[in-house]
């Protein structure tokens, strides 16, 4: 047996497996969303979904929405990464509990930290018990709406919760990889810590971070149960707006309900090639 | 920076890390727990002993959730030893596509590809049972197994097979006795976050399940929605368990400098 069919015969399971859920499921999804259903006698696909989704004001404020959520979400979870992974590396007091909470978080699933974000922040949460007791509030209803909020103030605290300890564990591997060499040299041939750090340590940095991002956004661009238990009913974060269309008792909405989940895999598409582009540049894959 | 600042930022980030999840755990004891009090009138344990028992189906779904993820656990490395092992050892033609593809999944949100795969599953008959389940969960959990076995294997030296297959080993045998203890501990890593990956999915398991197969987060939603925090506060620590136990067990190697663990795991 040659190499190269050796390879094939390694691979094919895993691509049989693949191609046939998921890349057929895209596929599938796609046919849907041009109204091609022979079992409903739609047999001449066209773009009705798609016009119908484009021209209608609940999905465009929808994917604002959620472009808002991941955008925000991504760089604060981001900045405050950079400032824990750079913390990390110094020796502090209590830093064996800090790294052990970054792990444990990272472990803990998403509709856990949202139920307990709720508990949290919510007008009758732990926060708003507190200001009340402070004598800050007089009830509920005074305390800031910070779930189901038109800013979606709450999911976004949720994602950098729960990507910050994500995005932390990954510059701390790249800066393990680097070593402390660079910035020493940097210094010793007279930088200032800042100089160091920005001319030298965040280039370093940079593709490791920007990869982490990408997978950060997609995920807070397309995740559904977190808006679910922290979001406002209107306008609602695009994934749940696409799973109520695609559950809609009117056959008519299911198309619209591919469509956007195309564009929502479009949008996913566009993050994969940033993520594939800063992965090479780090030569990881 | 200076040491008290150092310790100041890292106490505010202790804080942050910790403060969701206390909620969760007075919530799993308060007995009526109403605004404003800052902690509950009372403390019991009636939650707690109503998860674990038989009526609740707590534990009924904490089963299938583990065949669920044990299943896609095993299936995922069978197949995924293979591809990491043609993926780390060989550099070949379409070996980018491959690596884009099993990218792909990771990257693309669910709801982009649930729609289809229902389509798919109720086509093979296999919408609402376990198996369907099984089989959505490889969508997220192959590629990952796979991205970081070929990184596991990118690390092994395949020469060791074959002195053993010249001392006269057959294939099975070399591969028991040098390839599989050589990559054990990165395949364990693997296994336990591949499980966690499953072990947290929630839309895959809706849309393919139907309602009919009850995974704990499944079950955790319809108790939150019904606005019965102490139960949903009990059945949340449940839940979290396996993934400490996994941190108890592994928690060395992902402080350590193996980047494709640390980015595959994230349900």
């Amino acid at each position: 047996m040659t190499d190269r069919s050796r390879i094939a015969l390694m691979l094919a399971p895993a691509l049989l497996v693949l191609g046939g859920l998921f890349l057929t499921g895209l596929g599938l999804t796609l046919l849907r969303s041009f109204r091609y259903m022979p079992a409903l006698g739609l047999t001449e696909p066209d773009l009705a979904a798609y016009t119908a989704v484009l021209t209608a004001p609940g999905f465009l404020r929808s994917l604002g929405l959620s472009l808002w959520i991941a955008t925000a979400s991504t760089a604060i979870a981001a900045l405050l990464a950079m400032a824990a992974a750079l913390l990390l590396r110094q020796s502090f007091p209590g830093r064996a509990l800090v790294s052990f909470l970054i792990q444990l978080n990272l472990t803990v699933p998403h509709i856990v930290g949202a139920i307990g974000m709720l508990y949290l922040v919510s007008q009758s949460g732990s926060f708003a018990r507190l200001a009340k007791a402070a004598g800050l509030i007089a009830g509920p209803q005074d305390f800031p709406a910070l779930t189901q909020d038109p800013w979606a103030i709450g999911i976004i605290l949720l994602y950098v919760w729960k990507e910050l300890p994500f995005i932390t564990l990954i510059l701390l591997a790249n800066l393990q990889a680097l070593g402390e060499d660079h910035e020493a040299t940097a210094r010793t041939l007279g930088a200032t810590r800042w100089q160091a750090f920005a001319h030298v340590l965040l280039p370093l940095m940079l593709p490791g971070l920007m990869a982490a991002s990408a997978l950060v956004f997609a995920f807070a661009f397309g995740a559904y149960e977190v808006p679910l238990i922290l979001g406002a009913h209107a306008p609602k974060a695009l994934p749940v707006l696409a799973w109520q269309a695609a559950n809609d008792t009117d056959l008519a909405a299911r198309p619209e309900a591919m469509a956007m989940a195309v564009l929502i895999a479009g949008i996913g598409l566009v993050l994969l090639a940033l993520y594939a582009r800063a992965a090479r540049s780090r030569h990881v894959d | 920076m200076s040491t008290s600042l150092r310790t100041l930022a890292a106490l505010a980030l202790m804080a942050f890390l910790i403060l969701p999840l206390l909620p969760l755990a007075v919530w799993s004891l308060a007995q009526g727990w109403r605004f404003p009090d800052i902690l509950p009138a009372e403390l019991s344990t009636t939650a707690w002993a109503y998860a674990l028992s038989p009526q609740s189906g707590v534990l009924e779904s904490f089963g299938i959730t583990t065949l669920i993820a044990t299943a896609t656990t095993l299936i995922a490395a069978l197949v995924g030893l293979p591809a990491g092992r043609a993926l780390g050892l060989y550099r070949f033609r379409g070996r980018g596509l491959v690596v884009l593809l099993l990218l792909a999944p990771a990257i693309l949100p669910g709801i982009a590809v649930v729609f289809g795969l229902h389509g798919i599953l109720l086509r093979a008959g296999l919408a609402g049972t376990v198996a369907g389940v099984i089989l959505a969960h490889l969508v997220p959990v192959l590629p990952y197994m796979t991205l970081v076995l070929a990184a596991v294997f990118s690390r092994f030296d395949p020469t060791y097979e074959q002195q053993a297959r010249t001392l006269g080993a057959t294939p099975w045998q070399a591969f028991r006795t040098v390839t599989l203890p050589a990559i054990l501990p990165g395949l364990l890593t693997a296994a336990l976050f591949s499980f966690l990956v499953s072990w947290s999915q929630y839309l895959l398991t809706l849309a393919v399940g139907g309602g009919r197969v009850q995974t704990l987060p499944l079950l955790l939603y319809g108790f939150a929605a019904a606005g019965r925090n102490d139960l949903t506060a009990a059945i949340a620590l449940l839940y979290i368990l396996p993934g400490l136990l996994i941190l108890a067990l592994t928690a060395r190697q992902i402080t350590g400098r193996n980047t494709a663990l640390v980015s595959g795991a994230r349900p």
